[in-house]
């Protein structure tokens, strides 16, 4: 689960890393409030899940309230990248002497943690990587050791920080390391990370990814996932227990396991259709989850035709066929069903479906998933 | 032979009396796996079906000897169970649980290669491990894998997905080609075992003749399997990697793009593999295919 940048700083708040003054606004009144608060002149940010939000007009700076009112009102509402800005952060303006980077994450090939550093901080990190990759400290962590205060220091030091922000950076990162291992986050990001004139080191943005693995040790997390910007089909699907990504494509695309399910957009693909989505039903493929999975497709108004790609391992493929006969008595469905059933108890499944008394308009079983690709594609035209 | 598992291993299930240890490991014992003891805290004393349960693994152990665990117990209590295994004296773990927070997977992982650095870990969130006729350990129907023959060639499977470990073994028993073994190892952030711990014991093993691999988007474990099989891996190889048109993932921001380095995509694994001599399919049909002709040409 991705935060939204004032969710990521009270989410470093919490953990006592230095955040600006602020507050979140959904009204141009209530902007104005929160500046009021904060302490002019103030900096006015949409909050919105995409890079490039300054370029866009989407951070400006206000000295006063009439300012406030001014670029709020504008940014409110705002298209940036397709993403509609339905709240700004208020926050009190930082003088900057200089901009760092800082992000700790999960090393997948290292099996460790890994922390990058660097004192080119402000701008794209990739583009740092790309021009100047010695420029980032990489700094591989065991996660049973941890980072204490002298590997902070050092690795400020090794990032060559200047003398003068090196405390200020290690006592951050210290901070930020455990916001990132006790606070569950796949990603914690500080870009940039600025020093001030008067000496203090402090994060003026902040990029945080939660595991939604550990939803169950963080009650805390439950204003964030009310905020959570998913589409209507996402939303249904989440409510649904359904893991589902909606895409542009026309063809609806059930299957039951995540490989598998990205195995049959990719057949789609390689037959010249175009996948509506990506559904994993997951291991039991009974009635419940088939007819809710139906019921999701079935909202999007793109599908031209539906493709279910079931392997029976566990899940037999007789309680499919079931499971799929019951969802159509209680789903009517726009677009035809071409089903493809193999595995454990497949023959019997499709001896199900055959004998159900579904016309072939609505259902068609193919014995292979090429075959079901095609002809699903086929429908789809 | 094969690799990991066989007729000789003695398996507890850790979590025997919920509902998922149940059903698997008693699936398990009926496919002729060993099934030895089950461990669940506070049913010590009591059995299912026969199968006695302990109190702890160390009980468990000590009464029978066994020497792996199939860990099917609850998201929370999993990194524990996996460490007390450990401590124990198993020393081959399957873990199938799903949905273990990574920091927990990362710490586990690490205190293992630390403090049992013979244990070996397959999962977390993988289907397990089946040598066909002599051990299955997890969720995978017996029936739908393929027996070796003895004169062979066999061939031994390595897969990161689920359903797609069954879909390979699938295709080679609708060609009758036989499996050594059949492992799954997962796609969590930090799987115990890598593809290239597979490998290498594939390599090994005299009993399998050729070795299907079957990957996934995300991270470089494929890359890092290319770089493997280039310099070690002589058995022919056929592969498949799902997600060539899957949306790319939201997941991660700006660091996670930064150590992948431009790999993680379809593409570039197939590339990697097929650079390493690799026979690469577009589909899992087409990667069956192409291990039937490979095994055509061993016979």
């Amino acid at each position: 689960m991705d935060l939204f940048e004032y969710q990521g700083k009270q989410y470093f708040a919490r953990y006592d890393i230095p955040v600006s003054r602020g507050n979140v606004a959904v009204t141009v009144d209530e902007a104005v409030a929160a500046a009021d608060a904060a302490g002019y002149p103030v900096v006015v940010k949409a909050q919105v899940q995409v890079g490039g939000r300054g370029k866009a007009g989407g951070i400006k700076l206000a000295n006063d309230a009439a300012e406030v009112r001014t670029h709020a009102g504008n940014i409110l509402g705002m298209d940036i990248k397709g993403h509609v800005v339905k709240r700004v952060w208020v926050e009190n303006a930082s003088d900057i002497a200089e901009e760092y980077y800082a992000s700790f994450t999960l090393d997948r090939g290292a099996k460790k943690h890994l922390l990058m550093l660097s004192k080119e901080g402000g701008v794209e990190i990739e583009e740092v990587a790309a021009t100047n990759p010695a420029a980032i400290l990489m700094l591989h962590i065991d996660p049973v050791d941890g980072l204490n205060a002298a590997a902070a220091m050092k690795a400020a030091i090794d990032a060559k920080i200047p003398e003068k922000a090196q405390q200020g950076v290690a006592d951050i990162l210290v901070k930020l390391y455990r916001c990132f291992v006790e606070g569950d986050c796949d990603l914690a990001e500080i870009n940039p990370l600025i020093l001030k004139p008067t000496g203090e080191v402090h994060a003026l943005d902040a990029k945080v990814s939660l595991d939604a693995n550990a939803d169950f040790r963080h009650p805390e997390w439950e204003e964030f996932k009310a905020t959570e910007e998913l589409d209507a089909r996402e939303k249904l699907a989440r409510e649904k227990g359904l893991q589902y990504i909606g895409l542009e494509g026309t063809v609806g695309i059930i299957a039951n396991g995540a490989g598998l399910a990205m195995s049959t957009l990719d057949v789609v693909n390689q037959v010249g259709g175009t996948a509506a989505n990506f559904l994993d039903i997951g291991g039991g493929a009974n009635a419940d989850l088939m007819a809710g999975a139906l019921e999701v497709i079935n909202s999007d108004k793109a599908v031209k035709s539906i493709f279910i790609n079931i392997f029976g391992g566990i899940t037999r493929g007789e309680e499919v066929a079931k499971g799929i006969v019951e969802a159509l008595g209680r789903v009517d469905l726009r677009a035809p069903i071409v089903i493809r059933l193999d595995g454990t108890n497949a023959e019997e499944g499709r001896e199900i479906l055959k004998n159900a008394g579904i016309p072939e308009s609505k259902l068609t079983s193919k014995p292979t998933m090429l075959e079901a690709a095609e002809a699903a594609v086929a429908l789809a035209k | 032979m094969a690799i990991f598992v066989d007729q000789n291993t003695k398996v507890i299930v850790q979590g025997l009396t919920g509902g998922q240890g149940k059903y698997h490991g008693l699936r398990n014992k009926a496919y002729g796996t060993q099934v030895v003891a089950g461990v669940t805290p506070g049913k010590g004393g009591t059995d299912v079906e026969g199968i006695p349960v302990y109190n702890s693994v160390a009980e468990a152990v000590g009464a029978t000897g066994a020497t792996a665990s199939f860990v099917t117990v609850p998201p929370k209590a999993a990194s524990a169970a996996i460490l007390e295994a450990a401590a124990a004296g198993i020393t081959f773990i399957v873990c199938i649980t799903e949905g273990i927070p990574a920091q927990d997977e990362a710490r586990t992982y690490n205190t293992l290669v630390r403090d049992y650095p013979k244990v070996r870990l397959l999962g977390p969130n993988c289907p397990g491990i089946i040598s066909p006729g002599k051990c299955n350990i997890g969720i995978t129907a017996g029936e739908i894998a393929e027996l070796p023959s003895a004169k062979g060639p066999n061939v031994g499977i390595v897969s990161r997905s689920g359903t797609l470990t069954y879909q390979a073994l699938y295709e080679l028993k609708q060609r009758g080609i036989g499996v050594s073994t059949c492992v799954g190892i997962g796609g969590d952030p930090v799987p115990g075992t890598s593809f290239i711990d597979c490998l290498r014991e594939f390599q090994a093993d005299p009993e399998t003749h050729a070795i299907i691999m079957i990957g996934e988007i995300g991270g470089s474990a494929e890359e890092e399997a290319a770089e493997f099989i280039k310099a070690n891996v002589t058995k022919p190889m056929s592969a498949y990697i799902a997600g060539v048109t899957a949306p790319a993932g939201k997941k991660m921001g700006h660091a996670g793009a930064i150590v992948s380095g431009g790999k993680g995509t379809a593409q570039g694994k197939m590339d990697a593999l097929r650079a390493a001599g690799v026979k690469v399919g577009q589909n899992p049909t087409e990667a069956g295919s192409l291990m039937a002709e490979i095994v055509a040409g061993l016979k």
